[in-house]
């Protein structure tokens, strides 16, 4: 269970989050919205650990996750704005070092890419990968481990029809596995899920 | 178990992606070359002279071309979002550090290493200092990758960047060049060099054991 609690987030001089508590428990969806600049990746980067907050705290498990350090990386996987991946490797080896450092399994890349359309590109340096087959591949590091809290920054930017379709059905199966899912997008979400809060940062 | 794998995965990771950048990869070894090359050419071809600079250029030369090297130890995983999935995965950040260091050491180090006595020929080092010459070197250089990846994890994302860690390292970096060219100097004229090289082996171990320490939370601060 994911627990915020009167998260304070500056940028600069600006602050851009103030007083933010909400919960999140298991099979729940949390999309966060607002304009540009209003503050979501930076809510995102504090909720993964990569930013600290100004002010109160992100708890996991009833544990705040700054003493949790690496049993609540275990949990946790995020797709940011960069891809995350080197380009001079190829699809295949950026996954399996993926798999490697996350302690996630090697043994199901061939399907994960066969799942995500990659399965052609698999030999291919990453940099000749298109914008929407290098947001897949980053996408597929979500399925090479087990991770129970998503956490996703725009993982709609860059796909098409069919894979904004198949990104869907991943998030829908992590939620039915009882796994959390956050995520920030401008489209409207083609998501038909009732346990889903929309969280308004403009508010 | 798991965390020695994933050292491994990380150290070869680098190699690959520099053996597939082999023409980055071999600037700063390119750069050392030259710049030993450049004094016989300056200075003349006065021998004694020439044996007399040689422990300081070689050392000198090797400590620019570290530094030439550094900016790349994290600086294309910072772009490409790399860097922040290794601070996110279940590993501990400063061995993930140490791993690169090792990496950025074996290609940009030990290549210093191995050519330095084909260009202490050039500046004529006497024969009974090589030895020395391969030793300070190989304990020196990986001194210089630990502490550069401090500077390098500080200045990540700067503007001159570049400038600022020459400024923060090359005083970090003193000490290890005068007991390094010390040693040299001191095999050159017959003297024992035990006390410089357990020197350099001591910043050596206090460079293997605090720097990762430092460099992962530099990292973390700069992508904060």
């Amino acid at each position: 269970m994911l627990d915020i609690q009167n998260l304070e987030c500056t940028r600069g001089d600006r602050t851009l989050i103030r007083d933010l508590s909400f919960r999140l428990t298991a099979g729940e969806l949390l999309h966060i919205t607002g304009r540009n600049g209003s503050g979501k990746t930076t809510l995102m980067r504090t909720i993964c650990g990569l930013t600290l907050p100004n002010g109160g705290e992100v708890r996991w498990d009833d544990m705040p996750i700054r003493r949790l350090g690496e049993d609540y990386r275990r949990e946790l996987a995020y797709v940011g704005h960069t891809h995350g991946f080197h380009g001079e490797l190829t699809t295949v080896e950026n996954l399996r070092i993926h798999a490697c450092l996350s302690s996630g399994q090697a043994s199901v890349i061939e399907t994960v890419l066969e799942r995500l359309g990659l399965a052609p590109q698999a030999r291919l340096p990453a940099k000749l990968l298109s914008q929407g087959q290098k947001r897949r591949l980053s996408l597929a590091r979500l399925l090479v481990t087990d991770r129970r809290l998503w956490i996703l920054d725009e993982p709609f930017t860059a796909l098409d029809v069919s894979s904004v379709r198949l990104v869907n059905d991943l998030i829908l199966a992590q939620l039915a596995r009882g796994g959390m899912v956050i995520l920030t997008s401008h489209q409207e979400l083609g998501l038909d899920y009732d346990r889903r809060t929309v969280l308004d940062l403009d508010r | 178990m798991g965390l020695l794998n994933a050292t491994l995965c990380q150290i070869r990771r680098d190699l690959t992606v520099a053996l597939r950048r082999v023409h980055d990869t071999l600037t700063p070894v390119i750069f050392f070359a030259i710049v030993v090359s450049l004094f016989p050419l300056a200075v003349g071809p006065d021998k004694a002279m020439l044996a007399a600079l040689a422990p300081g250029v070689v050392w000198v030369a090797a400590l620019l071309a570290t530094l030439l090297s550094l900016n790349r130890m994290f600086a294309d995983d910072y772009a490409d979002g790399s860097l922040e999935q290794l601070i996110l995965a279940p590993q501990p950040l400063a061995v993930m550090v140490l791993a690169k260091v090792i990496a950025h050491w074996l290609l940009s180090g030990l290549p210093l290493v191995l050519i330095s006595p084909l260009l202490a020929l050039q500046l004529h080092l006497p024969e009974s200092a090589y030895g020395a010459l391969l030793a300070s070197l190989a304990l020196g250089t990986p001194v210089l990758s630990l502490l550069g990846a401090v500077g390098a994890a500080l200045t990540l994302g700067l503007r001159g960047g570049g400038v600022l860690v020459s400024t923060l390292v090359l005083p970090l970096y003193t000490p290890v060049l005068i007991f390094g060219a010390g040693a040299v100097a001191q095999a050159a004229s017959g003297q024992s060099i035990e006390a410089h090289l357990s020197l350099l082996a001591a910043f050596l171990v206090m460079a293997l054991t605090l720097t990762p320490v430092a460099t992962a939370a530099a990292l973390r601060v700069s992508l904060d």
